[in-house]
């Protein structure tokens, strides 16, 4: 049939406009994290006096300081997004390891160790997935002032552990389902106990599903604005609430590079973890969403 | 290999009696010991928390929770609230407009991707990657783009269209529509993954008997293909509907609700009610009937789940 000249002329045209399109598209999700790092490199005056897309006529870093360690951000003694890094950097680490520790365990009992309820369990914590947080914003707030933990590192840490195990306990649950059961009897047999199990069987083959949860779990704390916004104070705000800041604070003139090289720095941990793992971050999306 | 298990059999049954009575009892609780901190969580935290909302929300709660009772008066005084009102409208709006032009460009380039094309692992990954990101980053940098003096308006009238206008961002009756367009940059290719994962899922055996009758390959994707995607349709709907009703940072880092509140949500409407305002009585009430929202969604989702499930067995 391709022998046809004119329907070969066809596929080949059509052909390049896929792959048009294609190209348009990338652009369009490219341009904004290009048009970002490229402005974060112009001076001010470049950009007062050029156009939004234009390239630095010299490599500046004035705005990258400015960002991590000079802006007066809010009323805070210390300068830049740099503290607000370190308190998110505080934050995030615990709080993805005991969550992922927690899910590890959690599904390792759901999928293995079942009794009655096990799945009624389940399936009240499945919803925990989907709770808006809104919901639960008033007495958790109250309930963190009587632990003694309102406002810090230590309550932020707690809270993302809390609202992160649904998603944690689903995606081991849901690998482990799929392991076979005889692992388990047969380790039994040999007069292995839970834990035994547990970390000589069971957790060294999970590191797929291990780097999934990570990198979800690591994306959603990181990423986080309303926790980090409601339940910290000046000294344990997370980097999101730092940029905001940054951006909103309306003294003077807007510095749109500032700005720009600001929004980078908060990006960065979770881009970066994207660029290097990305077909875990896919997997645990995926996972996320198919089976909720 | 026989040997060695019938080995470890009997060093089992040789350990002595009191001892592995005392095993078993542990060993029959440990699996509950071990859940019991995520059932407290999962009681106290997530239902104990919604109904102690759901509670709060009928007292007249304002900078300090209170509680005493005065019945319905919050939701009546909530749906007597100009603001409120506008802020449903606009998330009304607001997730249409999101779900619907996010499943179209997910679907399309779904399908793009999928005519075997060079390089589909790079183009993927740089569908995705907004993903990764924080919505205060996208609303930052989205906001910027979008100022009329400084962004895109500015750009094409540099280059030479004197006229051209696109000042939704300040214009109070088109600032919800900067949300979408933003929520959609970061989200649609998300989309295009589950819709990817579900092409590839689609059975080939089928599309080639269509093909040997003759079918056009358009017919084949609209009668046959994308039908077959209405699960991923479904779980991507959901998806969606539930980071919509959810936005809160987007909404605020990219327009903070205004010009006015004429780009307010419910997420922002509850924040400020509940922590700036001092109206805690009333924010309760808007976050339930949030939560109401996003369980009108979820119920039919979960029910169409499990019945799909069964016909499977």
């Amino acid at each position: 049939m391709n022998t046809n000249p004119n329907r070969r002329y066809a596929d080949i045209t059509g052909r390049a406009l896929l792959y048009a399109v294609l190209g348009i598209m990338a652009i369009y999700y490219l341009l904004p994290l290009a048009l970002m790092i490229v402005t974060s490199f112009r001076s001010m005056d470049e950009i007062r006096m050029g156009q939004l897309i234009d390239w630095p006529t010299q490599l500046n870093l004035d705005a990258w300081r400015i960002a991590w360690s000079e802006a007066q951000i809010g009323a805070r003694s210390e300068r830049g997004l740099q503290p607000y890094f370190i308190n998110s950097m505080l934050i995030t680490l615990p709080a993805v390891a005991i969550s992922t520790l927690m899910g590890a365990v959690n599904g390792y009992v759901l999928s293995f160790w079942r009794f009655r309820g096990s799945n009624l369990f389940f399936g009240l914590l499945l919803f925990g997935c989907f709770l808006p947080f809104q919901a639960i914003l008033l007495p958790h707030a109250n309930v963190l002032g009587r632990m003694g933990i309102s406002g810090s590192i230590a309550g932020l840490i707690f809270t993302h552990v809390v609202y992160g195990l649904a998603f944690t306990t689903l995606f081991f649950r849901n690998y482990y389902v799929t392991l076979p059961g005889e692992l388990i009897k047969a380790a039994q047999l040999d007069g292995a106990g839970f834990w035994r199990i547990f970390w000589r069987i069971i957790l060294p083959l999970s590191t797929p599903i291990l780097t999934v949860c990570v990198i979800w779990q690591f994306t959603q704390v990181w990423n986080d604005f309303l926790f980090g916004v409601t339940f910290s104070d000046p000294s344990s705000q997370p980097v999101t609430v730092g940029l905001n800041n940054l951006v909103n604070s309306s003294t003077g003139e807007r510095r749109y590079n500032v700005d720009m090289a600001g929004a980078i720095i908060a990006a960065l941990p979770t881009l970066l973890v994207y660029v290097i793992a990305g077909k875990y971050f896919v997997r645990g999306l995926t996972a996320g969403s198919v089976k909720g | 290999m026989s040997e060695s298990k019938t080995a470890d059999l009997t060093s089992v049954a040789m350990t002595p009696r009191r001892n592995s009575r005392m095993g078993d009892t542990l060993a029959y609780w440990m699996p509950k010991l071990v859940l019991s901190p995520t059932l407290i969580i999962v009681l106290v935290f997530f239902y104990g928390f919604i109904l102690w909302t759901g509670y709060l929300s009928f007292t007249n709660s304002r900078m300090l929770p209170s509680y005493d009772l005065v019945g319905w008066a919050n939701y009546v005084r909530l749906f007597n609230n100009e603001r409120w009102f506008v802020s449903l409208r606009n998330l009304a709006v607001y997730s249409v407009l999101f779900i619907v032009i996010c499943l179209a460009i997910g679907l399309s380039l779904a399908i793009l991707l999928d005519q075997k094309i060079r390089a589909e692992g790079a183009l993927r990954t740089i569908y995705l990657y907004p993903m990764a990101l924080s919505f205060i980053v996208t609303g930052t940098v989205w906001k910027w783009m979008l100022n009329p003096q400084v962004g895109i308006e500015q750009f094409v009238r540099g280059l030479g269209w004197e006229t051209f206008r696109f000042d939704w961002l300040v214009d109070p009756n088109f600032s919800i529509y900067t949300i979408v367009v933003a929520a959609v940059w970061q989200s649609s290719g998300f989309v295009m993954a589950l819709f990817l994962a579900g092409l590839r899922g689609v059975d080939d055996s089928i599309i080639k008997a269509a093909q040997i009758d003759g079918a056009s390959r358009f017919m084949i994707y609209t009668r046959i293909i994308i039908p077959s995607l209405r699960p991923v349709f479904f779980s991507a709907f959901v998806m969606l509907a539930h980071i919509a009703i959810k936005s809160f940072d987007l909404a605020l880092a990219l327009t903070g609700g205004g010009p006015g509140v004429s780009s307010d949500l419910p997420a922002i409407f509850m924040y400020q009610m509940s922590f700036t305002r001092n109206q805690m009585g009333l924010g309760a009430a808007s976050a339930m009937i949030m939560l109401l929202t996003v369980v009108a969604i979820l119920v039919p989702y979960l029910y169409s789940e499990l019945r799909t499930k069964k016909h499977e067995h």
